[in-house]
């Protein structure tokens, strides 16, 4: 890995970004693409704004995490924020779930589709 | 390691605007087994990295010896995308087999298509663990074996799948983590499987 953990190894940084928050909103998913439906202004949280920023097209929230160089969790916590003031919309996936259960066959059968077409 | 050249350009490249559906699909192996290499031939972006961070409590039986802050550990992976269409992007993860990384399993992979255990007949010892912990989340997989200049052993991939134990119901596929094609051929492997047994699935009142 080429990137040194410095970035998220400080506990104390994390707090500040969060605010002291540990617990995120799982129904965020690594892949749930999240759009940005309003601009960045002045005076809002950096962190807040760099994602309105990156979304205003489709975005995945591991990329957001890999574009800000936070852990998962601290993205979560930064995404509920936004959600939850009508700044950003979410799509989930909707492969199911639950550990155990398969996708259905159309969905399968239009990823291989797209596979052997690349 | 594998990770860090580049010749794609590091601008970002968004999705399609009418992007709608992630989906995930997991490489999961040992230490140096190409699982970027493999991400990158594929990949229509630059590979990217990113890590998630454990709290003690999640920590649960982990060995957490030697690490210097007692409160947090990290569990570091690597990513590409592949965009289908206009409406489905495909996100492939590479990530590690350790231990520590499938207390994470759950919070992150949840939901994951499939895994593709990524082998190297110097080290096979490192895909059992994988394999493992795939069974026992019952993720469906399949094993592909990363054929590297030096592979002069070539064992045979009847010789591997038993050498590994695994079940005859699970598929095998030679490949160069460096090649597209090759990289391609995997994940088509992996999704036809995963078609046969979601058509199985669906064929079972």
């Amino acid at each position: 890995m080429t990137r040194k953990p410095v970035d998220t190894g400080d506990p104390d940084r994390l707090y500040t970004v969060t605010g002291g928050r540990s617990r995120a909103d799982d129904s965020f998913d690594l892949v749930t693409l999240i759009v940005s439906e309003c601009e960045p202004k002045a005076g809002m949280q950096s962190e807040h704004a760099r994602i309105l920023d990156l979304c205003r097209h489709p975005t995945a929230v591991v990329e957001i995490a890999a574009e800000l160089k936070l852990p998962i969790t601290v993205v979560r916590i930064l995404l509920g924020d936004l959600l939850d003031t009508g700044r950003i919309t979410a799509r989930h996936p909707r492969a199911a779930r639950s550990v155990a259960s398969l996708p259905d066959s159309a969905l399968l059968k239009e990823v291989l589709h797209g596979l052997r077409n690349l | 390691m594998g990770s860090a050249t580049s010749e794609l350009p590091s601008h970002r490249t968004p999705l399609a605007d009418a992007a709608e559906t992630g989906l995930k699909i997991v490489i999961v192996g040992g230490f140096g087994v190409g699982k970027t290499t493999l991400v990158r031939s594929v990949s229509e972006i630059r590979p990217l990295n990113t890590e998630e961070v454990m709290t003690q409590a999640g920590v649960g039986v982990d060995e957490t010896r030697g690490v210097a802050t007692k409160s947090t550990t990290t569990v570091a992976f690597d990513f590409g995308r592949i965009s289908l269409n206009e409406r489905t992007v495909l996100y492939l993860f590479g990530a590690p087999g350790q231990e520590r990384f499938w207390f994470l399993w759950d919070s992150l992979f949840s939901g994951t298509l499939g895994a593709v255990v990524l082998v190297d007949t110097r080290r096979m010892d490192d895909s059992w663990y994988a394999i493992d912990r795939l069974e026992h989340h019952r993720t469906p997989f399949v094993v592909a074996v990363n054929r590297f200049d030096d592979d002069t052993t070539r064992y045979s991939l009847e010789q591997i799948r038993q050498a590994l134990a695994l079940s005859e119901h699970v598929p095998m596929v030679d490949c160069d983590a460096r090649v597209r094609q090759s990289g391609k051929d995997v994940l088509i492997t992996l999704v036809d499987h995963l078609y046969e047994l979601a058509l199985a699935q669906e064929a079972t009142p």
